[in-house]
């Protein structure tokens, strides 16, 4: 396999040569070759548009978006699909999100599925009163504090009301229940789904509680969702360096973090796109700020705790937050050394998510490896290009679609110190509401890929060989018949934690298995080698 | 026909699921379609349809399975799809140059009531024949109508009207061997071959879901029923679909017969002996060749062990649960065993489901029976039968977590073990595996509970 850098720019031409006219100019914007001019600025792509009827893409749905995403991560809150059987069947546990109830007996529905299973006759005669039974059934069984109700297709089409239904099952049940209208056909893939949930939760969950738990620097984590134990990994750090958390958007969650969430001190934005919208609402009604953080890698989750520390501007927060660095450190440096001498030089392509396919590329650096190639699957501009070209995005149709919020700051919870606070640390140069996205940190002459599909996945395979490719399960089996490792980035393949620091150290691990594996030699067979 | 015991308590009725036991029926299609020579499987719905079932089958199979889709917008789902469909179709041809498009309906597309088979007229009035245009099957697959198993005998039905003409009588075997693993598709072809047959099996996604390491770059999986050898189905010597309970009008084999007067027989898959000693009767009177010696080995070894491994299973209460078909030919096999069959449970509403599970039973086990069931029902009956091992899908993984009982994996879906997608359930061989696996699972479990620590067992 070549040491040198291909040249990708030419590739772009290949990539989108089978497609049929129209087809290829929408593509050519969605495809850039990476530049970085002096004043930090990158060149523009297209992002967030409806892929072409045909071309087989790694985008979900809406419903996927919302319920599979966001809500499926919380253990106390029955997700109730409202659809026919598969909507639900294929949502059931296969992010593999991880959780802990507190106690043997604390509930935890992750390892259910719920569903109204949907028959013809619903579909003819309207499915509210099926609804509403299968509302009371699960809370008969199970009776959960709180009931999520998810649209799929046909249930917008049909008319059913899911958030009446829900309202009126409310005031018969006692318990807080609520619909999500994230039909599949909304959006242009499950970045709408996001959006609704953080919408449907921050009307009906968050700023419900009345007690922030005990602590001094009191956190919330968004969009932080547990794949492979991460959270379990950054919980620990927060407990070693005295950080207090309030809540997570929603790895390992609860409803009453939800519910208690407004009254943190700071925000911290995880997965940027698909939790943004609640670290902005947070802000303008309670008034709490929020920067970008990013814990997958030592680098990043140094960078962020010390930013923590400077925000409370707390000594002793300071002291501690060094000392765990210190102390997790130590292993870190001494797997970079026995990885990168195996690792040096490879290089990597990230095809996945609304921000994995940035924050790893921190992990490959750490061992001397190179992204040469990225891409998001459902992410918007501002997550290439960073958030000071958010108001340069024209909102299409699709967009329209999604309900925006309108906020306001509440008369009695807003509250104002904080703005003071958050005003006063920008004064000394500290970023909030920031995000700079993955273009500024690539290389320039790295080929960026928005949507990529499995045609020009095939293409980009054949023409350049990586020594792994990150993506996700759909993608996984079809790159290796390429010869070429990999890495499922949405499951870990089903290995993990890989956040933190400790995680890191999982993640050299584990890519150095994949991509030294001695399988790659016996490809070919002996007898047919000479041929 | 026995009955079931009436002093047990009813099953409590639930309108919505809970844990499902089943999938919605484009998946059965898609995969169905996957193994077809150049076909790739279309939704005509939403994306996120496309996307679940590709995950979904993936996790199960580990290869690569492409489904497009039209991609649904809102103004789809308003004004309708056909747009959509002409230019996915058109996107899709220009990529990948399909020979077949399988086309199934989501319940998006089923909802509204777009008209596929008057698109597909139309798209065929519009493309002139020197256009390398692919051949487009329409099945509809509503997902709030039946199960995955519906949409996968639709669409082999669909396939083979499609290319089923009135001809010659040739020496074919059409085999329609329903929703099986990759190997029991290579166990049925290696049976027609054994007694120099040759035979048709649709669909035959050994390959496609099942195929090796590529030196070189293939647009398509390579694999599938030939093309050239469908165009001989309408004169076929005989016909096989291999079923319990699915209806003759949603059989491919039945429809040969009916069509252009197909010999054809109806039988179980052959799963354990007496089906297997059925089929090879079958292929034997078929051929005019006698069971090879080959098969008589195995069979022969296959006894000996069940009298071998006796002791471990005789009386062992069992709970099995699963796709009809399947489940069905597990229930003959296992009660062949001497196991005490408790529950048979399966997840699509199955016509006659209950009448062939009596009809499979062999020995005097009177289990109860649970038709269109998902997973709390399954549980709830465990918990008044006390079975001490299921046999069933990964599905049934957190039911035996919970109850600390060992399950044995068969059928679909299997992604908590490795290689479920290869088992090997039917033949002599198959049912040598099953049975050893089934007492291992069992010396497994009791040596894991066991304060002893047997090495001997």
């Amino acid at each position: 396999m070549s040491n040198e850098t291909p040249s990708l720019e030419d590739l772009k031409e290949e990539l989108i040569a089978a497609y049929p006219k129209k087809v290829a100019k929408k593509r050519a914007v969605q495809i850039v070759t990476n530049d970085i001019t002096e004043d930090g600025s990158v060149p523009e792509i297209k992002a967030n548009t409806r892929t072409a009827p045909g071309i087989i893409t790694q985008r979900g749905c809406c419903y996927a978006g919302c319920k599979g995403v966001v809500l499926g991560p919380t253990r106390d809150i029955v997700n109730l699909v409202h659809g026919p059987i598969g909507c639900s069947f294929y949502a059931w546990l296969t992010r593999r999100n991880q959780t802990l109830p507190p106690t043997p007996e604390s509930e935890n529905f992750i390892n259910y599925m719920f569903s109204t299973d949907m028959q013809d006759n619903e579909i003819i005669f309207g499915g509210e009163k099926k609804l509403a039974e299968a509302i009371r059934e699960v809370y008969e069984n199970f009776h959960p504090r709180a009931i999520g109700v998810f649209s799929t297709c046909p249930v917008g089409l049909i008319g059913d009301d899911v958030h009446t239904v829900s309202r009126q099952m409310s005031e018969e049940l006692g318990i807080n229940i609520f619909g999500f209208s994230c039909e599949g056909y909304k959006g242009v893939s499950q970045s709408a789904g996001h959006h609704i949930a953080n919408n449907q939760l921050f009307k009906h969950v968050i700023g419900r509680g009345t007690e922030a738990p005990e602590g001094k620097f009191r956190v919330n984590l968004l969009g932080e969702y547990n794949i492979g134990g991460d959270a379990f990994v950054l919980e620990d750090i927060f407990e070693r360096c005295g950080i207090t958390l309030c809540s997570t958007f929603s790895g390992n969650s609860s409803i009453d973090q939800f519910e208690r969430s407004h009254l943190a001190d700071l925000n911290l934005v995880m997965c940027h796109r698909s939790i943004n919208y609640i670290a902005e609402m947070i802000e303008l009604k309670y008034g709490t700020p929020w920067f970008k953080v990013n814990f997958i890698g030592p680098d990043g989750s140094a960078k962020a705790l010390r930013k923590i520390a400077e925000y409370f501007d707390d000594d002793e927060l300071r002291a501690n937050v060094e000392r765990v660095i210190a102390e997790e450190m130590i292993a870190v440096t001494e797997a970079r050394k026995r990885f990168t001498p195996r690792l040096q030089g490879k290089k990597a392509m990230l095809f996945v998510g609304g921000s994995r396919a940035h924050h790893y590329q921190d992990l490959f650096t750490q061992v001397g490896m190179e992204t040469i190639s990225a891409g998001y699957e459902f992410a918007h501009r501002d997550d290439y290009e960073g958030r000071d070209v958010l108001h340069s995005i024209k909102v299409d149709a699709d967009s329209r679609n999604i309900e925006e919020l309108t906020i306001t700051a509440d008369p009695e919870e807003y509250r104002p110190e904080y703005t003071d606070l958050k005003k006063a640390r920008e004064e000394a140069g500290m970023e909030f509401s920031d995000y700079k996205g993955m273009m500024p940190e690539m290389k320039k002459g790295s080929l960026i890929i928005d949507d990529i599909s499995e045609h020009e996945t095939e293409i980009l395979l054949n023409k350049v060989k990586p020594d792994i490719f990150c993506a996700g399960i759909k993608e996984k089996y079809g790159v290796q018949k390429f010869g070429i490792p990999c890495k499922q980035l949405h499951s870990y393949d089903y290995g993990g934690p890989y956040a933190g620091f400790s995680g890191a150290v999982n993640f050299f691990e584990d890519i150095d298995r994949m991509v030294n594996a001695s399988v790659w030699k016996h490809l070919k067979a002996p007898w047919a080698k000479g041929a | 026909m026995k009955s079931t015991a009436l002093n047990k308590p009813k099953a409590p009725s639930y309108a919505s699921s809970c844990n499902a036991c089943r999938q919605c029926t484009p998946l059965g299609a898609c995969l169905a379609f996957k193994g077809i020579e150049g076909a790739v499987p279309f939704l005509h719905g939403s994306q996120g349809c496309a996307t679940y079932i590709r995950r979904y089958l993936i996790s199960h199979f580990r290869e690569p399975i492409d489904i497009a889709s039209s991609s649904f917008s809102e103004d789809s789902a308003i004004f309708g799809g056909e747009r959509n469909f002409r230019r996915g179709i058109g996107n899709l041809t220009q990529q990948y140059h399909p020979k077949i498009i399988g086309v199934a309906t989501t319940c998006l597309s089923e909802t509204i009531g777009d008209d596929v088979p008057s698109f597909l007229r139309q798209i065929d009035k519009d493309v002139s024949e020197t256009e390398n245009q692919p051949k487009l099957i329409h099945v509809s697959t509503p997902s709030y109508t039946g199960s995955h198993i519906d949409g996968f005998h639709e669409a082999t039905r669909a396939v083979v009207k499609t290319f089923a003409t009135r001809s010659p009588v040739n020496n074919r075997l059409a085999l329609f061997p329903g929703m099986i693993s990759t190997e029991d598709i290579r166990s049925l072809k290696q049976d027609i071959k054994a007694f120099e047959l040759h035979g048709i099996l649709a669909p035959d996604y050994s390959d496609t879901m099942d195929g090796p390491a590529w030196e070189s770059y293939h647009r398509m999986s390579p694999g599938g029923t030939p093309l050239s050898e469908m165009t001989l189905f309408g004169g076929v010597k005989a016909a096989i679909d291999f079923t319990h309970v699915v209806a003759d009008k949603q059989l491919a084999g039945a429809y040969l017969q009916d069509t252009f007067g197909v010999t054809r027989h109806r039988l179980p898959a052959p799963i354990g002996i007496s089906a297997t000693d059925d089929w090879l009767d079958l292929l034997s009177s078929l051929s005019g060749i006698k069971i090879p010696l080959s098969y008589e080995e195995q069979r022969g070894r296959l006894i000996d062990a069940i009298v071998d491994g006796h002791k471990y299973l005789s009386k062992v209460p069992v709970a099995l649960f699963g796709e009809a078909d399947h489940v069905l030919g597990l229930c003959s096999f296992i009660s062949s065993l001497g196991l005490d069959i408790q529950l048979v449970a399966t997840g699509g509403k199955t016509k006659g489901f209950e009448e062939a599970v009596h009809q499979n039973m062999q020995g005097d086990s009177s289990p109860e029976i649970l038709n269109g069931s998902d997973f709390r029902d399954i549980e709830s009956a465990v918990d008044r039968l006390y079975p001490r091992l299921l046999v069933g899908n990964s599905k049934g993984y957190t039911l035996a977590r919970r109850k600390n009982l060992p399950l044995l994996r068969t059928g679909f879906p299997i992604h908590d073990r490795f290689g479920g997608q290869r088992l090997l359930h039917f033949g002599y061989a198959g049912a040598q595996r099953l049975l050893d696996e089934l007492i291992n699972t069992i010396i497994t479990h009791r040596q894991s509970e066991s304060d002893v620590g047997w090495t001997y067992i």
